[in-house]
């Protein structure tokens, strides 16, 4: 049983799986989780490794302790996790909201499965991504990563803790039952970066704990570090005091947005597939892109120019590139697993200057490439 | 013996507080009501912490929501104003991260056993080493003195307009059934038993909690015909009972009854993470 943090080698695993090991691997010495399917994989494997890495699994009487759990962690110093899938994230909402007034660092992991409600507990879906975005009371960014495959799920895993550090942001990471379930390889690196916690640079009577540094992020001091920080999900001045004014509530409320949303372009990613002749372009993520791929290759065969752009950063949006794909194209196909979310933010970045179709189905399955390969040629059809 | 209280000016130029160390002192005044408990819980707790002689820079001090929820942000501490109802799953996780904290919590009964009540009996019984000190005012105070869930039968709050007909709690009873390693009751007009108990709660491991019988003269007390702050502490000298090693089950609080007080429960039994700790080094992890 092995007792190392990066398991470093080639393995066959599943997406869940591969999460787990990304975030023993990432310095994730903390996980607290209610189970769930499909995310129970996940948690049995941290529940199985974390003891013998010196770190704490912790299952928790609900959703709503699993996160205040990883919030109060990281608080603690560590670097902390928690994984559920939708019926569970809802119970998250608040508590993701406490980490992004309170600047906290730590990851939260969606495997989307068929919803609203208990809907669909063992088949795929992909209707979260508007809560992901939305789904905590008042006005937030956050950043969530979309993996295509167990190894981008690990890869996402290491990367998602390394800009909650970053950004003082919880990072979520949205996958869905098959990548969670489908086992594939999964190459671990020899070596995996642990990203630092920013400390404070100055000794506790001169520490100001809510003060940006320039890049809008302020430094953190956890407890028993000497600081004597007062946290709180109230609006708060720099000194992390409650400030009930109006003019504190939209300074504090502007800069947790503008932290996030100012370095974008530094950090949001998406795969680019044939796109440079392309003159009609899939837009998807996650299992759904897997799918469209093959629609793609038939498409091609048939002479219909497509490619295709894969989000890996769902949130925030890359806007600009969607915005420059619609000078390109003549038209854009969504593909996704619910009945238009991730398609809103390309028509808003796209303003109808292309057609768009979308090709949605509510979850259960994955599409057919049948079903893609139908949209497609109805944009191709678009004059 | 009836006491006259001598009226008393808001604020003493020059006036410190002996606990003074431990208080954010640029934050007062407080938000509380006069004649409200919460002061004297806060000041038993400085004392207490006074007394254990702590590094003041391992102690953690969580709240929840509401009027009590407000004393993590008079503390010279570690201090986390969390959500309501979720300072104890909060500080389960600042408690694992880092074992070497003292942690304690201090939430309203609402915060703690309404909306909090699932995390409450889930952490007393895996024993974690947290202490719990429930201020206990029958009623929401902060949101303007609505039905809680320790509200006493009859009781009249702003949302029972006809008297209260919800059975409440008995959380002495709750928090020993639940696997609480350390429960006591006092008022806030037990300063020095007060005292000890917080003191003895803190110092012994495991899941420890303390309710501490407050008054609200503001909401409970004026809707109740209980008089003022003061009247409310009358009420306790009149009808608290020490009884200390009492049965739980006998410790239900009753409006215009006798209650109990004193300490229920004493006893040694590993805590979460001792029991953690073994099972690693019985697989010959690290830990």
């Amino acid at each position: 049983m092995p007792t190392k943090a990066t398991l470093s080698g080639v393995h066959f695993m599943n997406g869940d799986e591969a999460i787990a090991e990304g975030a023993i691997a990432a310095g994730c010495r903390f996980f607290a989780a209610y189970p769930i399917t499909p995310q129970s994989e996940m948690a049995e494997r941290l529940s199985w490794r974390l003891p013998r890495v010196g770190g704490t699994f912790i299952q928790m009487e609900d959703e709503i302790a699993a996160m205040a759990a990883v919030v109060g962690a990281a608080w603690g110093g560590a670097k902390a996790m928690t994984a559920t899938s939708g019926p569970g994230f809802s119970l998250m909402m608040e508590n993701l909201g406490l980490a992004v007034m309170t600047e906290t660092p730590c990851v939260v992991v969606d495997v989307q499965r068929g919803a609203p409600s208990t809907g669909l507990p063992t088949a795929v879906g992909q209707g979260d991504m508007m809560q992901a975005r939305w789904g905590s009371h008042g006005h937030y960014e956050i950043i969530a990563l979309v993996p295509a495959s167990p190894q981008e799920a690990f890869d996402l895993t290491v990367r998602a803790f390394a800009l909650s550090e970053r950004f003082r942001v919880p990072v979520l990471v949205l996958t869905d039952e098959v990548v969670g379930h489908m086992y594939e390889r999964v190459k671990i690196p020899d070596e995996v970066p642990i990203a630092p916690r920013r400390r404070p640079a100055v000794p506790p009577a001169e520490f100001v704990p809510f003060k940006p540094d320039p890049d809008l992020v302020p430094p953190m001091a956890c407890a028993g570090e000497g600081y004597r920080v007062h946290v709180t999900g109230l609006t708060h001045d720099e000194r992390g005091y409650p400030d009930m004014s109006d003019g504190a509530h939209d300074r504090l409320v502007r800069r947790l947005a503008e932290k996030v949303l100012r370095y974008r372009e530094e950090y949001t990613s998406y795969e680019e597939v044939g796109l440079d002749d392309a003159e009609i372009a899939v837009v998807s993520y996650g299992i759904s892109a897997r799918a469209a791929h093959g629609a793609i290759a038939r498409a091609r065969e048939a002479g219909i120019r497509v490619g295709m752009l894969r989000l890996i950063t769902a949130w925030p949006f890359p806007d600009e590139r969607v915005r420059a794909l619609a000078d390109q194209v003549k038209g854009i196909v969504v593909v996704e697993l619910n009945l238009g979310q991730m398609s809103r933010e390309v028509e808003r970045a796209i303003r109808g200057r292309v057609p768009l179709v979308g090709v949605f189905h509510a979850g259960g399955r994955i599409h057919t490439p049948e079903e893609v390969l139908a949209g497609i040629e109805e944009v191709a059809r678009c004059e | 013996m009836r006491v006259k209280a001598k009226p008393i000016p808001e604020v003493i130029p020059g006036a410190r507080h002996p606990m003074e160390k431990y208080l954010r002192t640029d934050r007062i005044p407080h938000i509380w009501c006069s004649g409200c408990g919460l002061g004297t819980v806060l000041g038993n707790f400085l004392y207490a912490l006074d007394e254990l002689r702590w590094e003041p820079d391992e102690v953690a001090v969580v709240s929840g929501i509401g009027c009590t929820g407000r004393i993590a942000g008079y503390l010279k501490l570690d201090t986390y104003h969390t959500t309501h109802g979720r300072a104890i799953p909060f500080s389960t996780g600042l408690k694992l991260a880092d074992p070497k904290l003292h942690v304690a919590v201090i939430s309203g009964d609402g915060d703690l056993f309404a909306i909090g009540g699932n995390h409450f009996i889930h952490a007393a019984r895996r024993n974690l080493d947290l202490t719990v000190v429930c201020v206990n005012n029958f009623n929401y105070g902060m949101t303007g003195g609505q039905v809680g869930p320790t509200t006493p039968l009859e009781s009249r709050t702003t949302t029972t307009p006809f008297g209260n007909f919800e059975h409440p709690f008995n959380l002495v009873h709750l928090a020993a059934s639940a696997g609480a390693s350390y429960v006591a009751r006092w008022t806030t007009l037990d300063g020095r038993r007060l005292q000890k108990g917080l003191v003895e709660a803190m110092a012994h491991k495991g899941f420890t909690f303390v309710e501490v019988i407050s008054p609200c003269p503001t909401n409970y007390g004026r809707r109740n015909r209980l008089g003022e702050g003061l009247d409310e502490l009358r009420y306790y000298a009149d009808h608290a009972v020490i009884r200390h090693g009492a049965d739980p089950k006998e410790a239900e609080i009753v409006l215009g009854k006798p209650f109990l007080v004193g300490k229920f429960v004493e006893l040694d039994k590993p805590t979460y993470r001792e029991m953690y700790a073994a099972k690693v080094a019985e697989m010959g992890g690290k830990k």
